[in-house]
């Protein structure tokens, strides 16, 4: 279990001062310069010792993501970009919230730095529409840093670099990295194609990094305590801290930040203060956002919270934001709620998404009380298995997984529920019986 | 999706403008963004239009477009894909945002969803009687561990029951909304855990200790049997289990330099981690494979046994692979498997290669996107070894290669002639400037 001088969000809870002034009696701040002056690669390669990977959910290596950067700029004078990608918006997850309105100054330094790593002097930082006071409280620390001349022009840190805050208005698509440029632009948050990756050309057609707010946010202390710190913690290639959510059916919801690689029991025993009416009544848990699909109880009990310990129970880590659900859990309504979240996220580019989602919504509202047939559970995992992989983002992905999670580790709950209905209807004489005849 | 219509005529007002005030916000936005950029404000400015007028409206639309150079449609677009957007008149005191999503739908988002039905109206987005109040059901807020939760304009109201929900309807319909604290409705600190922190319970510092690595556990210091391959040299070798499918070198610290890019083929170290698993079962022995060695596809068995198992040859020399574990050791790229003749001829057909090899050394062509060692095998025995080769192949060299391989015109698909040309001319800088992405 980490300790607290380990934790890198140490004003997590708001119970200090957000402000510049308490951000440095926090240690935000020192050794910024030096760890500008020692130039791109030095902080690219202290990242990457430190083995982070991306906190947004697909785990990509954030140092490995910066080295596809053009080294000296594209070459033909476009600039290179930051662009943190706030649009935090998976059921479960509420880390970046606390970040931005209890933690903003780490942000602002991480992009400081982030930027120096890919050569980028602007930073665009994309933040939820409905996040509307986290915005304000974030804007507020960003014209704090320019004002004290952290960031800006002729900056005390000699790199020039600008932070612009933009936000979206509701639309849970634009977390995609390039539909949230496409809104950026000012446009519908339709994804684009790749290639050309960001990377390559990302938004105003300039190469462009998208990383995840809590990214970004932990590479300053990374630098201040060396990448080695940061590896010491947690497992290889499953390393450092991470903010975790636990949301649903325990005893005391909350936010807190935790080492990678602990058991899914001891966080939540520790933090939780356990499941609602004991671990015997667990019934399963979604471990990473909505998107992960489900995992039952007695998988999940021992299982480790990190990228590969959830991979190996056949769900993903995700971002860290676990929904717990007990026994008193309609677990067919609780996917179908998922998959109407879905359904009414989908963009609308591809029709495998736009159509399926809806689709497997309706058919999961039958389940619901069981007004479906024994076939349609395969036929719905059929349809869930033509949905993934046929479209241009992982939404369609997304919106599959749970549903194929539910059908693999509740099949008999759907089914049962089918029979239960049928069951009903015949002994209400709404269908005949062949007994009665 | 959801359709999402501008409300009747008869509603829309005639006319919209911005106040001052917002009109020299609106001006200041605009100029954050590069120059003949200004379309990225549309979000910001109808943001502010609908802070302003309650809802978007018609002639916020237009006024949105004239004041950005778009045209009408693009802004039309904007207002109906981002659902934040109200598109109907909504309560004046008050237009409460029930999230439903399955957090808050655990945590008796539905008993909340309810108050508002009774108290207000029965379908979401009408106003009620006196046209104060309005509510509809949003997707995830994004405050899972303060389920359930409203949003009313710019404040959150968290952890709520159906009684405290009553209260705070009653006090907005009145006038009074402003009594009410956002936030927390229990005695909790935002995020943490009502009964009392579990973390941070220290006053943070500045201070931040230097930090020395922990001394390597005894155990891998000392070499398991004498005949046994250094194989235990320290657990940092990463595991290629949640690794993303398109890795390529810098993303495996194991496998070094351009001409040892091997695809890590997942199903293949899961096969090996479980035979592993058996083994050291057999042997009583932990398993090591997830802490040493687990380089994936390149790892052998005996290297990742070290040896030890029963049966199997003990090596008398470093096993590839296995000689040690850490970052530094340079893994030789594994050798192609020894092809199977009959599968790998590529000549049963033809009789012979197709192309003559050039002279000088070979090209990796494991960095062309969809050719894995087997493939590569097959290529040199086609006579083919070089990117320029491939760069200047001509149509119908590609449908005799196609033929050849029984391809089915994979060579086009995964347009090796354009990846060639790149590795040719600039080899993997050329590649990713190209393509945006390390070759494969």
């Amino acid at each position: 279990m980490l300790a607290d001088k380990d934790r890198i969000f140490t004003n997590l809870y708001g119970r200090h001062d957000w402000r510049l002034a308490g951000a440095r009696e926090r240690g935000a701040y020192v050794g910024t310069k030096d760890f500008i002056d020692s130039g791109r690669d030095w902080i690219v390669n202290e990242v990457k010792t430190s083995g982070l990977r991306g906190r947004g959910g697909a785990g990509f290596p954030t140092a490995l993501k910066w080295t596809f950067m053009p080294k000296e700029g594209a070459g033909d004078g476009r600039p290179c970009q930051l662009l943190v990608n706030a649009d935090e918006s998976e059921p479960g997850t509420c880390k970046d919230r606390e970040i931005l309105r209890h933690d903003p100054h780490h942000l602002v330094e991480g992009c400081l730095l982030a930027g120096r790593a890919m050569g980028a002097h602007i930073a665009y930082v994309y933040i939820r529409g409905e996040f509307i006071r986290e915005r304000q409280r974030f804007e507020e620390a960003v014209q704090e840093a320019y004002d004290a001349r952290l960031i800006g022009k002729d900056n005390v840190h000699g790199w020039d670099f600008d932070i612009v805050v933009h936000h979206g208005a509701g639309a849970y698509i634009c977390g995609e990295e390039t539909a949230l440029m496409e809104s950026l632009e000012g446009k519908k948050g339709q994804p684009r194609l790749k290639p050309p990756f960001p990377a390559a050309m990302g938004v105003y057609g300039n190469p462009t990094t998208v990383n995840n707010v809590e990214s970004i946010a932990v590479v300053p202390e990374i630098l201040r305590r060396s990448g080695a710190w940061f590896a010491s913690i947690g497992r290889p290639n499953n390393t450092g801290t991470k903010l975790f959510m636990a949301s649903g059916h325990v005893n005391n919801p909350c936010t807190f930040e935790e080492a990678l690689g602990e058991s899914f029991k001891d966080i939540i025993e520790k933090h939780c203060g356990g499941i609602r009416g004991g671990w015997d009544n667990l019934l399963a848990v979604i471990p990473g956002g909505a998107s992960c699909p489900i995992v039952k109880a007695e998988d999940i009990r021992d299982a480790t919270m990190d990228f590969d310990g959830l991979r190996e129970k056949k769900s993903s880590f995700g971002t860290g934001g676990m929904i717990v659900m007990d026994k008193s859990t309609d677990v067919v309504k609780a996917i179908w709620r998922i998959s109407a979240f879905f359904k009414h996220e989908s963009c609308g580019q591809c029709t495998p998404c736009r159509e399926g989602t809806g689709w497997m919504m309706r058919v999961l509202e039958r389940m619901v009380v069981g007004r479906a047939q024994k076939r349609e559970i395969d036929m719905l995992f059929e349809v869930t298995k033509q949905i993934e992989g046929h479209t241009i983002c992982a939404l369609g992905d997304a919106a599959a997984w749970p549903v194929q999670g539910l059908i693999r580790n509740f099949r008999k709950e759907i089914e049962d529920r089918i029979d239960q209905y049928t069951w009903s209807s015949t002994s209400d004489g709404a269908v005949p019986s062949i007994a009665a005849e | 999706m959801t359709t999402r219509r501008l409300a009747d005529e008869s509603v829309q007002p005639a006319s919209f403008a911005f106040n001052s005030e917002n009109m020299n916000w609106a001006e200041k936005r605009i100029s954050l963004y590069p120059a003949g950029r200004q379309q990225s404000a549309v979000i910001p400015l109808l943001m502010r239009a609908q802070d302003q007028e309650g809802w978007v409206s018609r002639p916020v639309i237009e006024t949105v477009a004239e004041m950005l150079g778009m045209p009408y449609i693009r802004v039309l677009e904007v207002a109906t894909f981002y659902t934040q957007f109200q598109l109907q008149p909504v309560g004046t005191r008050a237009h409460i945002q029930v999230c439903g999503t399955t957090p808050c739908m655990l945590r008796g988002a539905e008993a909340i969803r309810e108050v508002c039905q009774n108290k207000i109206h029965p379908e979401p987005h009408h106003l009620n009687a006196d046209g104060t109040m309005s509510w509809e059901e949003v997707e995830c807020l994004g405050a899972c561990v303060n389920a359930p939760m409203v949003a009313i304009f710019q404040d959150t109201y968290e952890d709520l029951t159906p009684e405290r929900m009553e209260e705070i309807i009653d006090a907005f319909a009145a006038g009074r909304g402003d009594t009410i604290q956002p936030g927390p409705q229990i005695a909790r600190q935002f995020g943490a855990a009502a009964s009392g922190d579990t973390t941070l319970t220290e006053t943070p510092t500045a201070v931040r200790e230097k930090f020395v690595p922990p001394a390597p556990p005894a155990e891998a210091a000392a070499p398991a049997t004498p005949a046994a391959p250094p194989a235990a040299a320290g657990k940092d070798a990463p595991t290629t289990a949640a690794r993303p499918k398109d890795v390529s070198k810098e993303a495996a610290p194991a496998i070094k330099g351009p001409n040892d890019a091997v695809k890590v083929s997942e199903a293949k170290a899961e096969a090996e981690r479980k035979q592993a698993d058996a083994e050291a079962k057999a042997t009583g022995e932990p398993n090591k494979a997830m802490r040493e060695d687990a380089t994936g596809a390149e790892s052998k068995g005996e290297a990742v046994d070290g040896g030890k198992a029963p049966g199997k040859p003990t090596a008398t020399e470093p096993v590839e692979g296995g000689a040690s574990a850490g970052i530094a050791r340079e893994v030789p790229a594994t050798k192609a498997p020894a092809a199977n003749p009959r599968e790998v001829s590529p000549t049963r057909e033809t009789g012979g290669p197709l192309f003559d090899a050039p002279e000088g050394p070979k090209d990796n062509l494991k960095l062309i996107t969809g050719v894995g060692p087997v493939l590569e095998g097959r290529l040199n025995a086609l006579g083919i070894t070089r990117y320029e080769q491939i760069a200047n192949f001509t149509d119908e060299d590609i449908s005799r290669v196609d033929r050849a391989l029984n391809f089915r015109g994979r060579v086009q698909r995964d347009d090796w002639v354009r990846q060639a040309k790149a590795l040719a001319t600039g080899g993997v800088e050329e590649y990713r400037r190209v393509f945006g992405k390390d070759p494969r």
